[in-house]
């Protein structure tokens, strides 16, 4: 693996190929800010959160870090006026979805998102699918999956799945940084039947 | 049928055709596309072969079952050769006096020819029609000579002799040099130049590389790549299979939508046809190339169009885009280097190759070349598809072509590009039609759609139709085009309904804003251009909606208001007998009002008055006048004279 060098907001970084652009921030301690991402995990780029912008042969653009690989050369800036005011956006239209999510509220302060911006709405999900990926990925069981599309996608439990597998797991549930996923599963568990009074269901 | 093993048995073979068909012998061409079907081709062609065998004409007539040529305002669409004699709108009824008038009796049927609305003047011949005339058919010009589920038809056209001269005449990198020369862009939207997008898959290490045929049209009202799928399968396959052996490919795909049956059957009998005669799998023409096609059926998601949730889709998982930091050229299709292009794209590259770049560049501007199709729908009286040169202007399409708006109403928005695209005013109809041109207007090519509006439609709505095609489309998976289009649409449709609020303009820019650089994909980067271009251009009716609760177009239900003019009401109770929730107030010789409490607003009888009273019209931004005093209702007619 050869060595890489670009800039991180002024600062000279040293990476190897194939990292992304995240990874190479995170390796200096700089913070970028994410919602989908995790470390076991594929990077999934939904949340857009980790906007940054990155200048390379004279073209300035704004990628997701999660994904972008490093280039020699790169200059990236974590931080810009257009930077804070998509991440300010994405806040806003996330909090209208869960305005008590920790995580959420902390950024909001950081990015001055205002929760009350858009009228809230039904579901606290906000996609970012940890749960969906992290059963498919190190658990390899699909019992969470997203069903239908654009403003109509949620998450859901597969029950014939999931009264097999979770009720032993559950370690995607620290994972939410909502109450959405504990809602989805109760109405799973819900459709599940009564719990039988010994050993597994069938 | 045996294989052809060389070029020269192909062209041997292709003689003895030839030789069997008399190019002046009768034939009745019947249009089995998917329009003309609908409008009852299906019945017409059984009509005709009736009447054929009745009158014991087999021997001496033959019937042949076409693809599109266009013109679906007029269909069922018949053209009689060798005369080319052309009839529109044909009915089972008139198959016996065309068999005994024009087969027979060499002589045309005059009320079944063209004939143009504004001048009264008939049009015999195809290519005398204006619709016809003002276009540059170097593509769509064979679907109406061909018979789609025939081999043998492409070949007598000249089929597979492009194929035949790349692989005995040409190296891969000629047949790169020359697509590249020709400066062939993508039809399907982004007019990514083909040449360029070959030369990088050809380049790339990986030695398993894929060549895919993006056959997902699916921008409301388009229709281009299906009347091609339709009605000229081979030449797809055709040039899927040059551009296969110029990048080193042996493995292509067909990603069709399932809503095409008709296409996804054509496109799979042209397959199987292509394979019996040794056009597909080992060892094409004796030449050592191997290559097979697979179709696989779309389940109709709109976002499987872009091509990177396409090559996803392929893979067997849910139709999402992925990040294209690597262009899919080089890393696609299971991580290999892959070739997509659009259907138009594909069809284009025999006719590149057989009559050569330079013969491609002499048609269009100085950076798009060639001919583009378009399907021309909406407020506009020839609706179908239309191929022009790159360059013409827009005024040429809608009013030589086109025909004008139909009902002598005004011109308003040209909507191209599909829901990624944008409106243009009348102030850009003199704008010569190409990629850039198009884009720096603030709409873009897109694949081909044009959707005519007039006065009636308010470009508020238009945005809002769009941006909720867009939200029900949209995969889901990123917030700014998931969560954006939710709250634009939101927007949107408040204003439509008179909820708009000072602000709200602001508030769509700045949504628009973080969609276009943050989306992941170029659905949702481009997913705000519906409400950008009609502010660019109509942001009077916005401001109308919001500040007057007004709306322009006198289009939107919850703005307007229904008013019978007592001036003109004649009181003669068509509208009130037609209003289905007796909102209308009346009597024979008693002018009529309307009761806004009942009122829903349907529009009945405004369609009903007729038009010499006029007396129903719409009210917006203002106040409906007060009905007139019951004693003043009573019309006192003047006795009809004896």
């Amino acid at each position: 693996m050869s060595e890489i060098n670009l800039q991180i907001d002024g600062k000279d970084v040293e990476a190897t190929e194939g990292m992304t652009v995240l990874e190479a921030a995170q390796s200096v301690g700089i913070e970028i800010p994410t919602l989908c991402h995790h470390e076991k995990l594929e990077p999934y780029g939904a949340c857009r959160i980790c906007t940054v912008e990155v200048e390379s042969g004279g073209w300035t653009k704004l990628v997701a870090s999660c994904l972008y690989p490093v280039e020699k050369d790169l200059i990236v800036r974590t931080r810009s006026e257009k930077v804070d005011r998509i991440r300010k956006m994405i806040l806003e239209l996330l909090l209208a979805h869960a305005p008590d999510a920790w995580e959420l509220e902390r950024l909001a302060k950081v990015y001055g998102a205002d929760k009350d911006r858009f009228e809230k709405e039904a579901s606290f999900c906000i996609h970012c699918g940890l749960c969906v990926r992290y059963c498919a990925e190190v658990k390899g069981e699909h019992a969470v999956g997203f069903v239908d599309r654009g403003t109509r996608r949620e998450i859901c439990f597969i029950p014939e799945v999931a009264a097999k597998v979770c009720r032993d797991c559950k370690e995607c549930f620290p994972l939410c940084p909502t109450s959405a996923l504990q809602a989805a599963f109760v109405l799973a568990e819900a459709m599940m039947g009564p719990r039988p009074e010994t050993g597994s269901v069938k | 049928m045996a294989r052809l093993n060389s070029p020269e048995e192909l062209e041997r073979f292709r003689k003895e055709i030839l030789s069997q068909k008399d190019p002046n012998s009768p034939c009745v061409s019947i249009c089995a596309g998917a329009g003309c079907m609908a409008s009852g081709a299906g019945e017409v062609i059984a009509a005709f072969k009736a009447e054929i065998e009745s009158r014991g004409l087999q021997a001496d007539v033959t019937t042949k079952e076409t693809g599109c040529p266009g013109f679906c305002e007029r269909g069922p669409v018949v053209v009689i050769y060798p005369e080319e004699i052309c009839y529109l709108q044909v009915t089972p009824e008139d198959v016996s006096e065309i068999v005994s008038e024009t087969l027979k009796g060499k002589k045309v049927v005059e009320r079944l020819v063209y004939v143009d609305p504004t001048t009264d003047e008939k049009a015999t011949v195809e290519s005398d029609i204006p619709f016809y005339k003002h276009q540059q058919r170097n593509i769509l010009d064979s679907n109406i000579k061909i018979d789609p589920r025939s081999i043998d038809d492409y070949l007598s056209i000249g089929g597979y002799s492009a194929l035949a001269k790349v692989l005995s005449q040409m190296t891969p990198d000629d047949v790169v040099a020359e697509v590249k020369k020709a400066n062939l862009r993508g039809r399907g939207g982004g007019g990514f130049p083909a040449g360029r997008k070959w030369e990088g898959s050809r380049n790339a290490p990986e030695k398993t590389k894929y060549v895919i045929v993006n056959a997902d049209e699916g921008d409301p009202g388009a229709f281009m790549d299906r009347a091609l799928l339709e009605g000229n399968p081979h030449s797809i396959l055709e040039g899927l299979t040059i551009g296969a052996y110029a990048i080193g490919s042996s493995e292509g795909y067909i990603y069709v939508r399932q809503e095409y049956p008709l296409a996804v059957k054509n496109v799979l009998l042209a397959i199987q046809a292509a394979e019996e005669y040794g056009f597909l799998g080992e060892n094409i023409l004796g030449s050592g190339f191997h290559f097979t096609v697979k179709v696989h059926q779309g389940a109709g998601a709109f976002v499987c169009g872009e091509s990177t949730a396409l090559m996803t889709a392929l893979e067997g998982r849910a139709g999402e885009p992925r990040p294209k930091y690597i262009r899919s050229n080089v890393k696609g299709l299971w991580d290999k280097p892959s070739v997509l292009n659009n259907v138009e794209t594909w069809a284009n590259v025999p006719l590149i190759i057989n009559r050569g770049a330079d013969w491609f560049t002499q048609y269009g501007t100085e950076g798009s070349k060639g001919t583009k199709i378009f399907s021309l729908v909406g407020k506009i009286n020839n609706t179908g598809l239309v191929e022009v040169p790159m360059g013409i202007t827009l005024r040429d399409i809608i009013y030589k072509i086109g025909g004008g708006i139909p009902g002598g109403k005004r011109f308003k928005a040209v909507q191209t590009g599909g829901p990624s695209g944008g409106c243009l005013p009348e102030e850009h109809l003199d704008m010569g039609v190409d990629f850039d041109e198009l884009s720096k207007a603030g709409s873009m090519m897109g694949s081909g759609g044009m959707i005519i509006m007039d006065e009636d439609t308010c470009m508020v709505d238009v945005a809002r139709y769009f941006l909720e095609f867009l939200t029900d489309e949209s995969c889901g998976k990123c917030v700014p085009c998931r969560e954006g289009m939710r709250q634009m649409l939101r927007i949107l449709t408040n204003i439509t309904e008179g909820k708009g609020t000072e602000g709200d303009i602001e508030l769509l820019e700045e949504l628009s804003e973080v969609a276009k650089d943050a989306a992941l994909c170029a659905l949702g980067k481009s997913a705000p251009n519906p409400f950008l271009s009609t502010l660019k251009y109509f942001r009077d009716e916005y401001e109308a909606h919001i500040n007057e609760r007004r709306c322009p177009a006198l289009s939107c239900k919850e703005l307007i208001t229904f008013h019978i003019d007592p001036e003109k009401c004649q009181a003669c109770m068509i509208c009130a007998r037609k209003c289905p929730s007796e909102a209308i107030i009346g009597g024979k010789n008693t002018i009529h009002v309307i009761d806004q409490e009942k009122c829903t607003k349907c529009g009945t009888c405004f369609e009903a008055c007729p038009s010499k009273f006029g007396a129903v019209r719409k009210i917006s931004g203002e106040p409906v006048p007060d009905p007139i005093p019951e004693e003043q209702r009573t019309i006192k007619r003047k006795p009809k004279k004896k």
